[in-house]
């Protein structure tokens, strides 16, 4: 589709071409079903080709059927330039040096009016001009590494950003935020945890679960937190800081490797799986509720590892699954499987020679377990011993996206099984964890009257 | 105001000014006349100008964007859960930000939402993405929008409305225009339709007190339609007039909500020379006249303001505010409530404002209200908030102390000063919005939303918002609206308004009975009556207009009675041959009978059947009792007498003019 199109296409097109019409011009359309007066706008390309697009004097948009156009005339033209009012971040010397990183997603976004979506953009000035509280915090520079949409975050994006974080440690910044899509950011985070590791200051990554293009958005109160974080706390983690409660009350910092979305669309959708969040923070404060976290050093030794092997799979495990599922990740030269096994970790036993034959084939394979909560037990049943003895190797409390990201980072380092199981089983950033305390498992049950007597009392 | 009883102490400065006086001197200037004074000529000579937004709920079972159910309400202070949020401006498709939406940044609300299990779901506190709009909310806008005679757009875009107020959770309504351009008439011409569009309702206010504001999330997403007209009404009247057909017309499907809260109207005003300023949350078309007239002499005791202040000020850009911290002064000072003890008071001087402050704005009401009002909407001061050197009921700023001070801010004797107290945080924005009240005033008339009250004046709302505040949803894809839809709705719509009370009029029912008929939509009721059971159409129409509204007023008809109940009754009157007469007699009896049995409520009223000659055999007897009772035997007393005997035997049986010349015939002649 060619840009200049706006987005129309088809009959659509054919009609503002006939009439000789441009996108952002005054136009009056005749129909059918009356006369329309407005401002032809640009159509989301996904959208059908049977519709003009027009923004009345009201401000509100309204399509036309092309069908039902007899005529549009052409009698002015005014250009949109969506533009945030961009200011000097403003630069102090007592204040904290914070790089951010841009990768994309919505907590650094605005509105494309082709597409109809959000869409990633951000300079200091722009951020400064949208969240003038940033300037309270820190000094602020910002570096646009991508512009992907969660979802599209990878094994090569993570290496770039691995090595992006170990040249600002380097160069003595104060602290780093990393702007991402919500989707995949544990995903990331976990990858983060294992390539950078003992780092001496907060990397921070944030995103949104409400675009920044809405007034009730959480990306400017998570920015504030996650910039706070970076420049005034003493965790030398790779976190991530989101919304504790749905209400903008306070956000929450996270383990990169312990935290996972649990909800497709509420603000408060990530949280500490199997363990308790780091810290609680607000505009005012940072409160730690863990203490036996990484502190900030001065020194710059981090050690940077950013290789990643691309061949790796998770295998969400099904009762009824086929053996040719593992067979096939064989065939296709896989060098690695995460399992997220039932219960305790198991599967069923016709995939059992499937899996000895992917093991004596030189592929390690890994089990999880997919009620994310809680440990592999693999020798309390039988089931759980045949498949150990097979070659499936347990990986304790370790979350199963967080198995996948470690799994390819070590066979990125080596081919060699028995370095892959010693790197898998020491923990490097509480991906496994030796305990697991009461108060790391809490699903509530609405309806029982002692939570909603909670409800009524806590804000959400 | 009893409580800065400290600044009464008078001191008998020759400076002062009589603010009583001024206030009734600016009035007359003004040339405000009560509205029964008001003519034609009156408004002709404001260039008074009125346009109307009309919103009515639909019924529906479901909300607009979700699955919850709609038309449930919680109980005040009844809820499960709260959320708390917070707004933040954002800019338009057309990159500006919106006045609206710089002005509620100010305010920084703490807003938190009562949720209640069964009226409110994770879309309602924006943790979920919109469902589809619900069709059938869509397919009764649609006919609706067909009555208005609009053109009905192609597709349906989804548009989000900013609102930092935080009565929709999201910060903006979702909204959708599907008609354009349309017309209804009223008594002596046609008045233009602008638009209907169809929304989700808003939240609605527990409460908003100074920084924090409470709302029930259970109005939130009910379907609602907004009829706009542009401004054609050119008078208070006409502005009535046209809600009501609105009104009306919304009702006539019988596809709307009724009862409180159901429709609400907003009701746009103008004057020569001043702006268009939004009256909000009109409760009942009757304050429409009251509110339009008064708000067209706000406009143009403004304009006046604006006049006298260009005289004085040569430029206003330049024009400033200055002001004092006395909050050390204050005890000595003010009487200020004890809970506000922290409160910082400052003391402000505004140039060239001597008899502004004091001038005529509505009635009861001067200028200061306008900044009154602005510090508990922007600043969040709540009122009392202020005194100031010219007001108009008893408390008088003139103390020794308080001078003393003014005198400190090296005032000319053609100042004005005001001093208001609010917490620290909050005087910047206080000061700003005094700053730049009075800045307006000498522009004229700033573009407002304000809210209407019971006594036909208002106060600052917000500022209006312009179209910048609109922006694409992008959670939802535009919806085409198919051509066979659009007829399929055409081909079922309703009697026009207009053809049904050209309909009641040709069955001379009292036009008096028209209101109660068309905002209850009983038209089909009664034009099946008359059709199907030879009722005699003013009969019909008086017993629902008269008899059943009566009723109702009295609140004896309980919500289950339907149209077809009534019906019934007028079906099983006259199909057995039983005079109609006898309804309005039965139907107090009827409507009170939870099982709506027909004859028991004739039995109830004593009816049985008679014929003519049966109800005379009375007369002997009763005419020997007559006798018995007066002295002197008088014709005209004794037909009244046997008429009153006789009505109960006679209705439903027989015509009383027929039976009164049987009376008559007995009693002459015998």
């Amino acid at each position: 589709m060619a840009e200049g199109n706006q987005g129309y296409k088809g009959k659509a097109l054919a009609i503002l071409k006939k009439f000789n019409v441009r996108v952002w011009s005054e136009a009056v359309i005749s129909s059918t079903r009356g006369e329309f007066n407005g401002i032809v706008l640009p159509r989301s390309e996904n959208d059908d080709d049977k519709h003009i697009v027009l923004k009345l004097i009201t401000g509100y948009n309204i399509g036309i059927a092309t069908d039902t156009i007899e005529n549009i005339k052409e009698c002015g033209y005014k250009e949109a330039h969506y533009k945030i009012p961009e200011k000097e971040f403003p630069v102090s010397e007592n204040k904290p040096n914070i790089k951010l990183f841009g990768t994309g997603g919505t907590i650094a976004s605005r509105l494309d009016y082709r597409t109809g979506a959000v869409i990633p953009a951000f300079s200091p000035g722009e951020l400064y001009g949208a969240v003038p509280e940033l300037a309270d915090i820190c000094n602020l520079t910002t570096d646009k590494l991508f512009a992907v949409f969660s979802e599209n975050m990878g094994p090569k994006q993570y290496t770039v950003l691995a090595k992006a974080i170990g040249e600002q440690i380097e160069k003595g910044i104060d602290g780093i935020v990393i702007g991402h899509g919500t989707d995949t950011m544990h995903h990331t985070a976990a990858a983060l945890s294992f390539m950078v590791q003992n780092p001496p200051i907060p990397i921070v990554m944030v995103g949104s679960q409400r675009s920044s293009d809405r007034p009730s958005s959480d990306a400017a109160l998570n920015l504030i937190h996650a910039t706070k974080a970076a420049a005034e706390s003493d965790i030398a983690e790779v976190l991530v800081c989101m919304f504790g409660p749905t209400s903008d009350e306070y956000g929450l910092l996270h383990m990169g490797t312990r935290v996972r979305k649990m909800h497709s669309s509420y603000r408060s959708t990530f949280r500490t799986i199997g363990d308790i969040p780091v810290a609680m923070i607000d505009t005012e404060k940072i409160t730690p509720i863990k203490h036996n976290y990484n502190k900030r050093r001065n020194d710059r030794d981090v050690k940077i590892t950013p290789v990643f092997e691309e061949k790796v799979a998770l295998v969400y495990y099904y009762p009824n699954m086929q053996p040719d599922i593992i067979d096939s990740l064989v065939a296709n030269g896989y060098k690695g499987i995460v399992i997220a096994g039932t219960g305790l970790g198991h599967v069923n036993k016709p995939v059992y020679p499937a899996i000895e034959r992917a093991t004596k084939a030189g592929v390690a394979i890994y089990m999880t377990v997919q009620t994310l909560w809680g440990y592999v037990h693999m020798f309390v049943y039988d089931t759980g011993r045949d498949l150990m003895s097979i070659g499936i190797i347990p990986t304790e409390n370790m979350l199963p996206e967080v198995a996948y990201v470690k799994l390819g980072w070590a066979l990125g380092q080596t081919d060699d099984m028995e370095k892959v199981k010693e790197i898998m089983l020491t923990p490097i950033s509480d991906e496994i964890t030796k305990r697991e305390p009461y108060n790391g498992y809490l699903v509530f049950q609405g309806g029982i009257p002692e939570v909603e007597e909670f409800l009524r009392d806590i804000h959400k | 105001m009893g409580q800065t009883k400290k600044a009464v102490i008078n001191s008998g400065n020759k400076e002062a000014l009589d603010s009583q006086d001024n206030y009734q001197k600016t009035k007359e200037l003004t040339g405000y006349i009560p509205r029964k004074d008001a003519t034609l000529e009156t408004y002709q000579k404001l260039g008074f100008k009125s346009g109307l937004e009309i919103h009515q709920q639909l019924f529906t079972e479901e909300k607009l964007f979700c699955r919850c159910p709609a038309g449930l309400y919680q109980k005040k202070g009844e809820f499960d859960a709260e959320v708390i949020r917070h707004m933040r401006p954002t800019l338009s498709e057309m990159g500006e930000y919106d006045g609206t939406a710089l002005m509620e940044k100010k305010t920084r609300k703490n807003i938190t939402y009562h949720l209640k299990y069964e009226t409110a779901c994770t879309y309602d506190v924006d943790d979920t993405p919109p469902f589809k709009i619900n069709q059938q909310a869509l397919e009764i806008a649609l006919e609706i929008s067909l009555m208005l005679k609009t053109n009905v757009v192609g597709e349906l875009h989804i548009t989000r409305k900013q609102y930092l107020d935080g009565s929709i959770p999201t910060g903006f309504q979702r909204t959708a225009i599907v008609g354009i351009e349309g017309e209804i008439p009223i008594s002596n011409k046609k008045i233009r339709i602008i638009q209907l569009s169809i929304e989700e309702d808003s939240c609605r206010e527990v409460s908003d007190i100074g920084h924090e504001r409470i709302y029930t999330t259970d109005r939130l997403g009910i379907p609602l339609i907004e009829m706009v007209t542009y401004p054609d009404m050119i008078t208070p009247d006409e502005a009535a007039e046209a809600g009501q057909y609105l009104r009306f017309l919304a009702r006539s499907n019988g596809k709307v909500r009724t009862g409180i809260g159901a429709g609400r109207q907003d009701v746009n005003v103008s004057i020569n020379g001043g702006t268009r300023v939004e009256i909000k949350g009109v409760s009942h078309i009757k304050w429409i006249p009251e509110l339009t007239h008064v708000e067209a002499f706000r406009q143009k005791a403004l304009l006046n303001i604006k006049e006298i202040l260009t005289d004085r000020i040569n430029n206003p850009s330049e024009w400033k505010i200055s002001h004092n911290d006395i909050t050390e002064n204050r005890d000595a000072l003010l009487d200020l409530p004890a809970e506000i003890n922290n409160h910082k008071v400052i003391l402000v001087c505004l140039p060239k404002f001597k008899g502004i402050l004091s001038h005529f704005t509505q009635p009861g009401k001067i200028f200061a209200n306008e900044i009154s009002d602005r510090l508990k909407v922007i600043a969040c001061l709540e009122r009392p908030n202020m005194i100031h050197r010219e007001q108009i009921d008893n408390i008088t700023f003139q103390s020794e102390q308080i001078l003393l001070l003014v005198n400190k801010l090296n005032p000319d004797k053609d100042d004005a000063q005001l001093i208001f107290w609010g917490p620290e945080d909050d005087v910047a924005t206080a000061l700003e919005t005094i700053e730049e009240r009075c800045q307006l005033a000498m522009e004229g008339v700033p573009n407002e939303t304000r809210k209407a009250l019971s006594d036909g004046t208002t106060i600052f709302e917000r500022v209006l918002p312009g179209p910048n505040r609109m922006y694409p949803d992008t959670d939802s894809a535009p919806l085409s609206i198919s051509n066979e839809l659009v007829e399929k709705i055409r081909n079922s719509l309703p009697q026009d308004v207009s053809e049904s009370v050209i309909q009641l009029r040709e069955w001379k029912i009292p036009a008096d009975c028209f209101p109660y008929i068309l905002i209850k939509n009983y038209f089909p009721l009664i034009k099946k009556i008359i059709d199907k059971t030879k009722c005699p159409p003013k009969l019909a129409g008086t017993i629902i207009g008269h008899t059943l509204k009566n009723l109702n007023g009295r609140k004896q008809v309980p919500d289950m009675m339907t149209d077809e109940n009534i019906y019934s009754l007028f079906e099983y009157i006259l199909t057995d041959g039983i005079r109609p007469e006898i309804i309005k007699e039965v139907l107090p009896l009827y409507v009170i009978n939870p099982g709506y049995d027909i004859s028991s409520a004739l039995d109830e009223f004593g009816y049985s059947k008679k014929s003519m000659d049966q109800i005379l055999q009375k007369i002997p007897e009763s005419l020997k009792n007559f006798k018995n009772y007066s002295s002197q035997f008088n014709p005209i007393k004794a037909i009244s007498w046997l008429m009153g005997q006789l009505r109960n035997d006679a209705i439903g049986n027989v015509s009383l003019k027929e039976l009164k010349a049987e009376v008559e015939k007995v009693v002459n002649n015998g």
